[in-house]
């Protein structure tokens, strides 16, 4: 009887000590995930304005937004207009993309008439839609809200909303 | 309670409190190492002492490295350079002791796969392996980023982009990996935390564990012959040193592993003062720059069979990731895709896989090769050739060669 007794109530204390463990095992192991999410500065940080009123046709503005390039170009005529990917402020088609290769991060170069990739030659066209190589996925446009002529970059828009519609 | 006596000597001292002639016994007097082997058998204590020789020169640079991206750059290459007694030395033995330890790992992985190493009881000791490699290439990725020069900084960027592909969590776990949306401060410090600490504890743990495995098989031979350990082992304490197939761990085989050694260190330390530019990227002595790709990104040289399977396929992205997951699994399942399980024997014994095995050490230096050429023109064609066959000889090959032979020895 006294030996029934003793036995359930070792059982009871692997239990709990089981449980205990757990917990704090997995409390640990979130701990230390957050230990690695990137810090509040970071992630508050980065709201870039650009102002697209001056820019002439076929003019690049890059600028950095949250540590990455970000090209701005205003469309010429001779560019194929593309109703799912252009940002238009004020009546102008412009051109809106992180300027990375969405294969393996490289960033791409602007030759006049398309973007290229020197790393393993992917290339994209003015809107940076991907047309050859490896790149899998058109560049990515920023999030961003049309403000007069000015462009915010950071901050979520209807215009964005669309487009990132029409891009999923 | 143990009797302790007026000890006579230091040694016998300390062998009444630690036991230390037993210990001396088990892991080296009576630890029984095939006589029937060559100098290849060398490459895991070479291996060890490169460890070694990675950690001390690791220690001396630490004093003076700062990990910071605003500093990281000027302690490597000015005043560790230039103004620490002796600095430029603990930097060279560390670069180049980091890119030969690859060398001398490929040597020995591809010597236990031409003997049989990897079955019949061996697996353990091929999968902590498979480990050592993993951790060690961790290792020397995230050595690779400190110095924060351009290839520090777009090597990391490429190789922690990779985990994006991975569906739905991809795009969130960059982030996480990096502490940011690219590559900056927070990656730097919690890479440069893995690589003096939580790395090199991880791989001391494992190779203790490569280590033991290898204790109840045994050391595998030329032949790859079952020896009676039990009775060799009797001969040879009996006097019969001559007829006995085995020799003692301590002094005999580490007589002739410590020559073999000595000869590696000779050509190391050749390395070191005469030709240790190729260790050091050029690219890596222009500070990091997160605005402007180099012109053509390439990893270490170990890493290239791997980055070409990757490239290879050119045209398909999800191809090529998954064919580079398969590339970065393939050490951990290749005992098992050797599928005449209980025949350990070498390579030149086995009439299908001795073809396997030297065609597949050819596309692994082929794939070295053009991983290291720009990806364009007929370069991505011969790339896209040598990751097919790579793909097909592990995956198709060796599992059918090995199939057939187990066949005809049975049938
Ligand atoms: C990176 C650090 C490594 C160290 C320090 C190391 C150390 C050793 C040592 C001391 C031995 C016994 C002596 C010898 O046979 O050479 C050994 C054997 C062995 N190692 Fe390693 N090793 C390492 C990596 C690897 C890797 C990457 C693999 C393969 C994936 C591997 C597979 C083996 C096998 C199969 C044996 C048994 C050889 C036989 O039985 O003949 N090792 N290792
Ligand atoms: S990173 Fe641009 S093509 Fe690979």
């Amino acid at each position: 009887m006294a030996d029934c007794k003793r036995r359930a109530f070792f059982k009871g204390a692997g239990a709990a000590l089981g449980i205990t463990a757990t917990v704090g095992g997995g409390a640990a192991l979130y701990g230390m995930k957050r230990a690695w999410d990137p810090l509040p500065s970071v992630v508050a940080a980065g709201v870039t304005t650009v102002e697209t009123g001056a820019m002439g046709a076929g003019e690049i503005g890059r600028v950095e937004f949250r540590g990455q390039p970000v090209l701005i170009m205003k469309k010429t005529s001779e560019m194929k207009p593309n109703d799912n990917r252009d940002v238009i402020v004020n009546g102008e088609r412009f051109t809106v993309i992180i300027l990375i290769c969405t294969h393996l991060g490289c960033i791409p170069a602007w030759t006049g008439e398309i973007f290229k990739c020197a790393c393993h030659g992917g290339e994209f066209d003015s809107s940076g839609v991907n047309t050859f190589g490896p790149p899998p996925r058109p560049m990515v446009i920023p999030p961003f809200k049309i403000d007069g002529t000015k462009l915010v970059l950071g901050k979520e828009g209807p215009e964005y909303a669309k487009l990132k519609q029409a891009n999923s | 309670m143990a009797h302790f006596e007026k000890a006579n000597s230091v040694g016998e001292w300390l062998d009444q409190r630690l036991a230390t002639k037993e210990l001396a016994r088990v892991i080296a007097l009576e630890y029984w190492i095939p006589k029937n082997i060559n100098f290849l058998w060398s490459f895991g204590m070479i291996l060890a002492t490169m460890f070694m020789i990675l950690t001390i020169s690791g220690m001396f640079l630490l004093m003076y490295y700062k990990p910071d991206t605003q500093l990281a750059f000027y302690s490597v290459n000015y005043t560790i350079m230039q103004e620490v007694g002796f600095g430029w030395l603990f930097r060279h033995i560390h670069a180049v002791g980091a890119s030969i330890v690859f060398l001398a790992i490929y040597i020995h992985m591809f010597t236990g796969i031409y003997y049989g190493s990897y079955k019949k009881g061996r697996e353990m000791i091929w999968i902590t392996g498979a480990l050592l490699l993993a951790t060690f290439s961790a290792e020397g990725f995230s050595g690779y980023m400190l110095p924060w020069g351009q290839m520090s900084f777009w090597a990391a960027q490429v190789i922690t982009n990779l985990f994006g592909a991975i569906p739905v969590i991809g795009p969130d776990l960059v982030v996480w990996i990096r502490g940011n949306f690219v590559v900056e401060d927070a990656t730097l410090t919690r890479f440069f935390a893995l690589h003096v600490l939580v790395i090199p504890l991880i791989i001391m743990g494992v190779l203790g564990a490569h280590m033991y495995a290898l204790r109840i098989p045994h050391v595998n031979n030329q032949d790859g012959e079952d020896i009676d350990y039990e009775a060799e082992a009797r001969k040879f304490k009996a006097g019969d040193r001559s007829r006995s197939k085995v020799m003692p761990f301590w002094p005999t085989f580490m007589a002739e592993d410590i020559f073999t050694l000595a000869v590696f260190l000779v050509f190391f330390f050749y390395l070191v003062f005469y030709h240790f530019g190729f260790a050091m990227d050029p690219i890596n002595f222009i500070p990091a720059n997160s605005m402007k790709t180099p012109p053509h990104i390439y990893p270490e040289w170990y890493f290239l069979w791997s980055y070409e399977v990757l490239r290879g396929f050119f045209f398909n992205a999800n191809m090529g990731l998954a064919a580079f997951g398969i590339a970065n699994a393939f050490p951990f399942i290749f005992p098992f895709l050797d599928r005449d399980t209980n025949h350990v024997a070498p390579m030149h014994k086995r009439p299908l896989m001795k073809y396997w095995f030297w065609a597949f050490l050819f596309v692994m230096i082929g794939l070295t090769v053009w991983g290291k050429l720009p990806p364009t023109g007929a370069n991505a064609w011969v790339g896209f050739v040598l990751s097919v066959s790579w793909l097909t000889l592990v995956l198709i090959i060796m599992p059918l060669f090995s199939t057939i032979e187990k066949k005809r020895r049975e049938g």
